[in-house]
């Protein structure tokens, strides 16, 4: 039984990397029928990637880029969360500040990073701020969902047993909030490691965004694109080592319901 | 605003609501208990019942602390902290916790790390410590809600229709199952029900409740003992209930 299921979980597995490799193999015939300095071949592409890991130079703007990413979600989702379970608790609150929420909602990353920028200066502070900023307001959105959702049964159970705050948030307001909390993280992640790359660009000088509006400027389009690859790589990992393990722990329950 | 008063070790539960009513959403309210009082001695097990919706859920979760806008007064059984047990109506288990898990959570801390082995075996729940709730079929998510109610060692057991949508078998079972619990550990219990014979199988008291504004209209001592309450001696019970209160279907 178990080998039918591995059998089965690494059949979509290998579509996943025969898929690759068409995209690669794609990639790699266009580049040498039409040469051009703009499209280079994925092996130019794989060498300055090399080049560059070993200067130390991908390593470092990558990592700077991965911690900036790390700080602005921890961020939106600590603050999010904690706005949008009041909102979702306290109707006339939520009444009073929902004009805020959309206007926030609405307002473009660009004018965030750029107002950011001009009002707290060109610093790391400002930087996160402004990307966690934009991912805020969807997380707001989210988790006010889920606390609306929330089932006072458990609650009134939870009152009657004389369950403690801290084991009312463990046992029986998380869970509940866990799979709005899962959405959260996964579009925010989604969200800012793209925004950070224009935080980069606009006003730091390190990490990936700021190498790419470096190799812009040469139009060196071998070295955005080992830059792009290699940070979409991490991401990738990140989602496959670290979210769907977690995911799949915290919903163990779930699978083996009658 | 009103908190449940304690009034002391091997004290009665005592309930006596002046008034309890109901915002609804179109602004008028509905009155839904006047003037309800009863009480329950130590250890005494009283039976609730009355037509639906006549307010039995409502006296339930004021007792509980659940709703405190009401005038009148609670007192209940048991020391500074009375430990309440509670069955609702439905098993109300923590879907991401065990069986276990969620009758270890409601442990107070001078019972934590108690060993549940015989608790679990009373209740024939041994072999379902470790499956989640939503492997348990009602009867046995209904067992564990019970394991719950009865680990703390409650000095009032609360049970909102704990046997309802049981098959009847079942249901006989865990009556059979909680008088043999009770019996061995008695506490004070109330417990709502409408079924009848269920309550004078159980009960040593059952207080009758009016149709909205719930008042009580009397109540009816079972003075055979337990052991004794066969299904012969149970309808003659019936019977004699249904001539004392006529209304009661």
């Amino acid at each position: 039984m178990e080998k039918a299921a591995r059998r089965r979980s690494f059949g979509p597995l290998l579509t996943v990397i025969a898929s690759v490799v068409v995209l690669a193999v794609a990639w790699h015939l266009s580049a040498t029928l039409w040469p051009s300095r703009a499209f280079p071949p994925p092996l130019d592409v794989l060498r300055v990637m090399a080049r560059e890991t070993a200067k130390g130079d991908l390593p470092y703007h990558l990592g700077i880029t991965l911690g900036r990413v790390a700080a602005s979600f921890l961020l939106a989702m600590v603050i999010g969360s904690a706005i949008g379970i009041f909102l979702g608790s306290y109707p006339r609150a939520d009444r009073f500040l929902d004009p805020w929420v959309i206007l926030s909602l609405n307002v473009p990353a660009l004018v965030v990073i750029v107002l950011a920028y001009i009002w707290f200066g060109l610093n790391e502070v400002a930087a996160i701020g402004a990307v966690a900023f934009n991912k805020i307001p969807n997380v707001i959105v989210t988790m006010r969902e889920g606390t609306r959702a929330l089932d006072l049964r458990y609650t009134d159970m939870a009152k009657v047993y004389r369950f403690g705050p801290l084991s009312r948030l463990r046992h029986v307001l998380l869970p509940q909030l866990q799979p709005y909390l899962a959405a959260a993280s996964r579009s925010g992640i989604s969200l800012i490691w793209k925004i950070v790359l224009v935080v980069e660009l606009l006003g730091r000088s390190n990490g990936v965004g700021f190498q790419i509006n470096l190799y812009f400027q040469l139009f060196d389009v071998a070295s955005i694109l080992a830059y792009t690859l290699a940070f979409v790589c991490v991401m990738l990992l990140i989602e496959f080592l670290l979210v769907q393990p977690l995911e799949h722990t915290s919903t163990r329950w779930r699978r083996r319901a009658a | 605003m009103n908190t449940p008063q304690l009034a002391g070790a091997d004290a009665r539960l005592e309930i006596e609501v002046r008034h309890k009513s109901f915002e609804s959403s179109k602004g008028g309210s509905i009155e839904v208990l006047r003037d309800l009082s009863f009480a329950a001695e130590p250890n005494e097990f009283v039976c609730l019942v009355g037509p639906s919706g006549c307010g039995k859920t409502t006296t339930l979760r004021l007792l509980l602390g659940l709703d405190r806008s009401f005038e009148g007064r609670i007192a209940l059984p048991g020391e500074r902290e009375p430990r309440i047990g509670m069955v609702f109506q439905e098993p109300i288990l923590l879907p991401w916790r065990t069986v276990e898990e969620n009758v270890r959570l409601v442990l107070p801390k001078s019972l934590q790390g108690k060993n549940l082995d015989r608790l679990f075996d009373a209740l024939g729940l041994s072999g379902m410590r470790a499956f989640y709730p939503g492997e348990l079929s009602l009867g046995l998510a209904r067992r564990a809600a019970l394991a719950r109610a009865l680990v703390i060692e409650p000095d009032l057991l609360v049970l909102d229709e704990p046997f309802v949508s049981l098959d009847e078998a079942t249901a006989q079972q865990l009556r059979y199952l909680l008088l043999e619990i009770w019996s061995a550990h008695p506490t004070t219990v109330l417990m709502v029900t409408h079924n009848l014979l269920e309550a004078i199988m159980l009960a040593d008291r059952i207080v009758v409740l009016s149709p909205r504004p719930a008042h009580v209209i009397g109540s009816f001592l079972v003075r055979v003992p337990r052991q004794a309450r066969n299904a012969q001696i149970c309808s003659d019970i019936l019977r004699s209930f249904r001539e004392r209160f006529p209304a009661q279907s």
